[in-house]
């Protein structure tokens, strides 16, 4: 397992967590056709959290994120975002999709347009946002995450780095409250993870509340105040990540540990 | 083993290809003789080739252009002129027969004229490389060129006029830089309008020019348009999008049905001078009746009507196909895979035959508009699946990235999913247009007088009996011009859309 070292030391006295809650999940259950995929998922998110969650392959770290987003339909229990329940209520859906930024694994930037238009596409037709304010906007972002030059080109055109990196700049976009982490470096060679782990860290510590479903364990120890770990569509352990390194207490996590670190 | 350790001191600079490797002769080293046996197969290629032209060659350039029936083409060449060389005398005596069929002569200027305003239109649909002033010299110019034609003093004055506002706006255009003009826009100078408009209009414009009639039809027919958007524009918000929709498409109807017909009577008669028979309508034109279309005329006419209204059609009933309403989904199904399942001809003869039975007496219903709709819905059929095509291959990511960014269904599609999809199934669309345009022949079984129909037609002439490949060859020729120009588009516009390295 690659384990990066970051050469910014995260500075953790400026992410606070309110006591605000952003997300609820209560007694929520999945089911992929008869397969149990999660199993009474109770969980509390508060604004400004950074949440880590790690485990085996197959046990519903990815799908409970995207639980958070219904890009996964649950079948029992609640998900409240940022005090608006998801239900089969599209209106609800789409507020709670706008006010959630996603970042994918595989980056899915839309090829056909430039990076700029990327960025600004969504602000324009679901925020109305006039297209100069988003262009600025996007320009804002882009320069954040340190390719504001790139932004007339194609993403083919771009490394994979950058184009994380963009494909963070176009959630951001969306001024959103809370960011999901899918796997955002999993895609990645080693230079490259690099450069998209630490535009996250930036992230962090302007206090966004994220949720990252990652194998970068140097990243949980800098930056997370929560780390999770699921197996078996389960919340198996959740602690402080210095605990839940350091002193482990479920014998499945303490393999897991065993074998990543 | 101390070639085990080796450290690079520096880097290697770029270097030029071999020169063996380049250029003309490194082209036909490496293409046509790079070994015994590839050398051998290009000699007997170029004496194959050789073979075939010292054939074709003297029987295409033969000297029987002025000739005026297949006899005079055997007196040039013997007995065996038939066959030894082209007789080209009918493609001479016939070649504005094939274009317009039988067309009345004195209004022939209407199909050309709508030819070409045809381009005008399609220009700013499928270049994008073409100013929005280029657009408006070259509708000015054809406008002119047609009052030029017309002639008469109005036409001629009012040609002048539209050439010399084409040379004026082509002049400036020519004048004036890009970087100019973007200046003079930004300082408030007011920009001509959109070419799209014209785009737009072109479909009513183009039944009047063809068929003549009062003009206040085909503007009531776009006035429906008119009354269902604004239906939509101001119901939707009120009632939701659906409701909305169906609300607009009702009010449409309502408006072409019940509305249409008493508007257009009494438009007509406030321009009618005169009165009975001898009445005269100043804004009408000739009607021309769809029995006297022909030619290629007819071709293009089935042929341009069939592959615009498919592409759009064929992308709702792709959409429909992967549908989560099940209703919709089963009538797509049932649709695509029945139109697919029966062969065109049945098709066309059930527009030809079957439907007058169906309809009630009396009723007439146009059999040009009969053939449309059916070569239409045949198209779309096919279109529907090469559009899934492109949709299956998206990867599922885009959808989520989409949906990830809060855009609704309707937005994904437009801005995310069908620019794509389009874009990956273009040489598939293409070949479906293609494929339909070239369909368009078979109108000559029920009766049509298409090119191949109107082929018949002139050897049943006496002087003409026996002529079958100068038809033929020059029909083909015609058809290739077309098709092979869809296809050069088809390349052209792949890689304009290409945005990956290159």
């Amino acid at each position: 397992m690659s384990s990066i070292t970051l050469e910014t030391h995260a500075d953790r006295s400026k992410m606070e967590v309110s006591d605000e809650v952003a997300i609820e999940i209560r007694d929520m259950n999945k089911w992929y056709g008869a397969f149990h995929v999660l199993r009474d998922i109770d969980l509390k998110v508060y604004q400004g959290e950074r949440i880590v969650i790690a485990g085996p392959s197959g046990s519903g770290k990815s799908t409970l994120i995207r639980c958070i987003n219904r890009l996964e339909e649950h079948q029992e229990g609640q998900i409240i975002v940022d005090g608006t329940e998801l239900t089969s209520d599209l209106k609800n859906v789409d507020k709670v999709r706008s006010e959630v930024g996603m970042v994918f694994q595989h980056f899915n930037l839309f090829p056909h347009l430039t990076i700029l238009e990327n960025c600004t596409l969504a602000p324009i037709w679901v925020r109305k946002t006039p297209r100069k304010e988003a262009e600025e906007i996007a320009m804002h972002f882009l320069e954040k995450v340190k390719i504001p030059e790139q932004a007339l080109k194609y993403p083919g055109m771009l490394s994979g780095g950058q184009q994380q990196r963009v494909a963070i700049a176009r959630s951001l976009c969306m001024m959103p409250r809370i960011m999901l982490f899918d796997e955002p470096t999993s895609a990645l060679d080693p230079e490259m993870i690099k450069e998209v782990l630490e535009t996250m860290v930036e992230l962090a510590e302007e206090g966004m509340t994220m949720l990252c479903v990652t194998h970068e364990m140097g990243f949980a120890k800098e930056v997370a105040n929560r780390v999770i770990f699921m197996d078996a569509g389960q919340i198996v352990e959740q602690n402080e990540p210095e605990e839940f390194f350091n002193n482990p207490q479920n014998e499945r996590t303490k393999l897991f540990l065993s074998q990543i670190l | 083993m101390s070639d085990m350790s080796y450290v690079r001191s520096e880097m290697l600079p770029e270097r030029a290809p071999p020169a063996s490797q380049i250029g003309f002769v490194g082209w036909i080293r490496a293409n046509l003789f790079n070994g015994v046996g590839n050398s051998i197969l290009t000699i007997l290629s170029l004496i194959f080739l050789w073979y075939i032209l010292s054939a074709l060659l003297p029987w295409i350039f033969a000297p029987t252009w002025n000739s005026g029936s297949l006899n005079e083409c055997r007196e040039i060449f013997g007995a065996d002129g038939g066959h030894g060389a082209a007789c080209w005398g009918v493609i001479r005596e016939r070649w504005v027969q094939l274009l317009f069929g039988f067309y009345p002569e004195a209004e022939r200027w209407r199909p050309i004229v709508g030819f070409g305003l045809l381009f005008v239109a399609l220009i700013p649909v499928l270049f994008n490389m073409i100013s929005r002033r280029m657009n408006w010299v070259l509708l000015l110019a054809v406008l002119g060129l047609a009052g030029l034609y017309l002639g008469g003093a109005l036409g001629i004055i009012a040609g002048l006029l539209l050439l010399g506002a084409a040379g004026f706006v082509g002049f400036k255009a020519f004048t004036t830089s890009k970087e100019d003009r973007a200046a003079e826009i930004e300082s408030g100078a007011k920009r001509l309008p959109n070419p799209f408009i014209f785009s737009a209009i072109y479909p009513f414009i183009a039944p009047w020019l063809l068929w003549g009639g009062s003009i206040w039809l085909p503007v009531g027919a776009a006035l429906g348009f008119v009354v269902g958007y604004f239906a939509y524009r101001f119901l939707a918000p009120v009632v939701g999008s659906l409701a909305g929709l169906i609300i607009a498409v009702l009010a449409a109807l309502i408006w072409w049905l019940l509305l249409m017909a008493p508007m257009v009577d009494q438009l007509d008669a406030l321009f009618t001078i005169g009165e009975g028979p001898g009445a005269e309508n100043l804004l009408a034109l000739e009607p021309v009746e769809s029995r006297n279309f022909g030619g290629f005329m007819l071709s293009i006419t089935i042929g341009v009507v069939a592959i615009a209204c498919s592409l759009p059609i064929g992308v709702v009933l792709a959409l429909g196909r992967q549908s989560d309403l099940l209703i919709v989904k089963a009538l797509c199904v049932g649709f695509i895979e029945f139109i697919r399942g029966v062969p065109l001809i049945t098709l066309l003869f059930v527009a030809s035959t079957l439907l007058n039975i169906f309809l009630p007496p009396g009723t007439n219903f146009d059999i040009i508009l009969r053939v449309l709709i059916m070569v239409t819905l045949f198209a779309a059929a096919y279109m529907a699946e090469v559009v899934r095509g492109g949709l299956a291959a998206l990867p599922k990511g885009q959808y989520e990235a989409a949906d990830a960014l809060g855009l609704d269904y309707w937005k994904a599609q437009r801005l995310i999913i069908m620019p794509q999809a389009l874009k990956i199934s273009i040489p598939g669309i293409v070949s479906t247009f293609i494929g339909v345009f070239k369909d368009t022949v078979l109108v000559s079984i029920i009766g049509l007088l298409d090119p191949l129909g109107l082929s018949n037609a002139i050897r049943a002439d006496q002087d003409w009996n026996g002529v079958v490949w100068e038809l033929y060859g020059f029909i083909a020729f015609m058809f290739f011009v077309f098709c092979f120009s869809m296809s050069r588009y088809s390349m052209y516009l792949e890689r304009r859309l290409r945005t990956d390295h290159s």
